[in-house]
């Protein structure tokens, strides 16, 4: 349904998902993730849920899926607005922050969902999810420059006066090679899970509410985390064979996670306090190429050892970088355009950010080759992080691995704080 | 006259057929014979308030173009139309109207909105009808206009088979999308009939999987456009003809039932987005905005049937329907060149110009998609 008029939330009230299956997945989420629900009725012990397949708790101060620990799969998508009604906007946010909900407490879209329609209407709820838990999915809303200002800079949907002054676009980096057809958009959402079918199961639903007022301008399917956000997860591996985010924030890191992560009140605007930046690239990989590179290259290309992840100045992956250390030759352990000491604060300022990225395969390219790369995401108290680390990263002349890498998407999203039991996303820009 | 049209509420003869039942004029003085006398910028009907019941309209075309006369009522929902009205002919239309307002509208050229003149029909207003009185008068409706579409379909079919077979290559080529969008207005009629479908507006790379030859339509459309003659069209261009003529036989006999005419609606729409979006139907002519236009027109034109139905259940969603068909619309009528009625070809639109068309499509569909449901609550 894309009705303006009447978002029927009626359909979708939280009293009837209460009613409906969402009990169940309540009281097991109280005992499997700690979600602060009163265990009433806890399910017997011998019967506990697989972790994985349990609910992740929709309402909160910050949204879910930025310090949630990284699920399996992602399923991004980047939306363009076509309405310009501000009604219309508001409407279709709170329609899809009432699906949001069904869908992340593992429920059908819709008062009457999958199968409980009329026989002659499409379904409310597209339906491949049927019968499986929710599994951890996160659904995370970020909106764009372009959500606030028309190309011309004038404001869109009367939200004068509430574009963040850091949401501008991210700078061109030498080597760039974007492609406009995927970068940017007004909205993006993120979907998480530890189903790729629960993933775009959520990211469809959602689209489908939208038509009529926005458009998908490109989407995403990544697999395998690359990144850890708690010390609970193990570091994961890009497609390049690396562990890659070692040092990124976890979520254990209270003090790293509210520096870097939520921007603050002081930062502004009032809006998007407690809330963050995702930055978002698409990442081809030369795969083949790098294939062909000596075990010696590759570790020398990204500063660690590609089996346990440590730093090549010595000791297991957590060990401490020693940027100082030399080889029995006297160069340096670490290469200075090494990735790892590039992207390393110490040599940034002290910037640091929380990375969520995934791999992607999108098939061949017709030349026998994979199309396949690292669907960087980011999030970040100020995108100018991102940007002083890329800076520090981007050229030929710097980070060695940029010969086997090519940008060719970019987006930078402002994400609100979350929402509570009777709110929707974005809700304090119309007040 | 058949007698169920005793029952309709509304009813509709292109006349040239049908003067005789043209009503006596003695019977009301409003309702006699109104002229409307149409030339390329004007259309003047002779009396703007006519008292209820049958009102012949007699239509005389003093233009240069081609055109037609509709009279709509409220969301142009047709309450009768005559197409095809060359300059110099006069042709005449017979509508029983009850009591309320109208528009008549000439379209000189077969092209956009018409030229509108409101109209006032006063006396005693229509009887409510049940709702499945409402559902037959529905498809009833829609069958009147699958008539009208049919009959302009042949002629027009008729007049691009003898420039095939004539070697007149431009000719044809001219008359192609112009008879096709008739064919398009009405093409859930033809998709009933599974046999005859495939051979008149099958595709070559489906011909080729089947192993069946490749006839219709399309493989005309090869041959003028790739080959740019018309050598050994003859038995395909006779063929097509005959195959046009029946479907328009077997749709008469079977019309579509209000539930079919929303799916039907629903189905037009399916069309635009998986074959003409993707310039896939008009391949080698790249005609594939006139068939765009006539699916869109096809669907409108159900739904215009199915408005009494729709506007008693979902009003709401009747909004949404004139809103998203507008929205098409002006999406679409920009490719349009106003003085021609040509439209653009489809080779030649930017990417940006079909996902825009995409999406507006996209935003008709959802709640197009609603309206078999609604009809089905109505049964």
């Amino acid at each position: 349904m894309s009705t303006d008029e009447t978002p029927r939330e009626s359909g979708l009230s939280r009293r009837k998902l209460l009613g409906a299956a969402g009990l169940g997945a309540l009281a097991a989420g109280a005992v499997g993730a700690g979600a602060g629900f009163a265990a009433a009725d806890k399910p017997d012990p011998e019967v506990l849920p697989d972790p994985d397949a349990l609910p992740v708790p929709f309402e909160g101060v910050h949204q879910a899926g930025i310090v949630t620990p990284a699920q399996d799969r992602l399923y991004f998508v980047a939306l363009d607005l076509t309405t310009d009604d501000r009604n219309s906007l508001i409407a279709l946010l709170k329609q899809w922050t009432a699906a949001a909900r069904q869908l992340t407490q593992g429920n059908d879209v819709g008062e009457l969902g999958a199968v409980g329609g009329s026989p002659y209407s499409p379904p409310e709820d597209t339906g491949e999810a049927l019968g499986l838990p929710p599994s951890g999915l996160t659904i995370t809303i970020g909106f764009g420059r372009g959500m606030f200002v028309d190309g011309d800079g004038l404001p869109r949907f009367g939200l004068d006066g509430k574009l963040p002054d850091r949401l501008q676009d991210i700078p061109s980096f030498s080597g760039d090679r974007l492609d406009d057809a995927l970068s940017g958009g007004d909205i993006a959402i993120q979907a998480c899970a530890n189903d790729p079918q629960i993933a775009v199961h959520a990211v469809r639903n959602l689209v489908r509410i939208a038509f009529g007022r926005a458009s998908v301008r490109y989407s995403q399917m990544g697999f395998g985390r690359t990144s850890s956000t708690s010390s609970a997860q193990v570091t994961a591996r890009t497609l390049f064979g690396f562990k890659d985010g070692t040092a990124n924030i976890k979520v254990e890191e209270k003090k790293a996670v509210e520096d870097f992560v939520w921007v603050h009140q002081e930062d502004g605007p009032d809006w998007l306090v407690g809330g963050s930046y995702l930055v978002a690239r698409k990442i081809d990989m030369r795969i083949e190429t790098w294939d062909r590179e000596s075990l010696a290259g590759q570790e020398n290309i990204i500063g660690r050892a590609k089996g346990s992840g440590g730093p090549m100045s010595g000791g297991d992956e957590f060990a401490t970088i020693d940027f100082a250390a030399t080889d029995e030759e006297g160069a340096p352990a670490i290469a200075a355009k090494s990735h790892v000491r590039l992207a390393h604060p110490d040599f940034n300022n002290g910037a640091q950010i929380l990375r969520r990225g995934y791999n992607f395969v999108d098939g061949s390219n017709g030349l026998g080759q994979l199309s396949a790369g690292l669907f960087f995401i980011a999030y970040q108290r100020d995108p100018e992080q991102f940007n002083q680390i890329q800076r520090s990263l981007a050229g030929l002349n710097n980070d060695l691995l940029n010969e086997y890498i090519v940008h060719v998407g970019s987006g930078l999203f402002a994400c609100p704080s979350g929402v509570g039991v009777d709110g929707y996303w974005g809700e304090k820009l119309f007040m | 006259m058949k007698s169920t049209l005793a029952t309709l509420s509304v009813m509709s003869i292109a006349a040239l057929s049908l003067a005789a039942c043209a009503s006596d004029p003695s019977e009301s003085a409003s309702s006699g014979e109104l002229t409307v006398a149409a030339n390329d910028s004007k259309c003047t009907i002779s009396m703007s308030k006519l008292n209820a019941g049958p009102t012949t309209f007699k239509v005389s075309n003093k233009g240069s173009k081609v055109t037609e006369f509709y009279i709509y009522a409220d969301g142009d929902r047709i309450m009768g139309e005559v197409e095809n009205v060359g300059p110099g002919l006069t042709r005449n239309l017979v509508v029983d109207l009850p009591k309320g307002s109208y528009e008549g509208a000439c379209k000189p050229g077969m092209i956009g909105d018409g030229i509108r003149q409101t109209l006032t029909v006063t006396g005693d207003a229509a009887k409510p009808l049940s709702d499945s009185q409402e559902l037959t008068a529905a498809a009833e409706s829609y069958a009147r206009y699958v008539k009208s579409q049919s009959d302009t379909l042949i002629v027009k079919t008729t007049e691009f088979v003898d420039a095939v077979k004539a070697g007149k290559v431009d000719e044809a080529k001219t008359l192609f999308p112009i008879a096709r969008t008739y064919w398009e207005r009405i093409e859930p009629v033809a998709e009933k009939f599974g046999d005859l479908d495939p051979i008149t507006d099958g595709r070559e790379p489906d011909a080729i999987a089947e192993g069946v030859d490749f006839t219709g339509w399309h493989r005309i459309e090869k041959q003028l456009w790739v080959e740019n003659n018309t050598e050994g069209m003859d038995v395909y261009a006779d063929q097509l003809l005959d195959n046009v003529k029946k479907i328009v036989e077997l749709g008469q006999d079977a019309p579509l039932t209000a539930l079919e005419l929303a799916q039907g609606s629903k189905g037009l729409l399916d069309e635009v987005a998986t074959g003409k979006i993707t310039g896939e139907e008009d391949e080698f002519s790249h005609t594939d905005l006139w068939d765009f236009k006539a699916n869109i027109e096809g669907s409108q034109a159900a739904i215009a049937s199915l408005r009494p139905v729709l506007e008693k259940q979902d009003p709401e969603l009747v909004k949404q329907l004139d809103a998203q068909f507008a929205a098409v619309d002006a999406e679409l009528n920009q490719h349009q060149d106003k003085a021609t009625g040509d439209w653009e070809f489809y080779d030649k639109l930017t990417k940006e110009q079909v996902k825009a068309l995409s999406n507006a499509v996209a935003a008709l569909s959802e709640p197009i998609s609603q309206v078999a449901a609604v009809v089905a609550k109505s049964a």
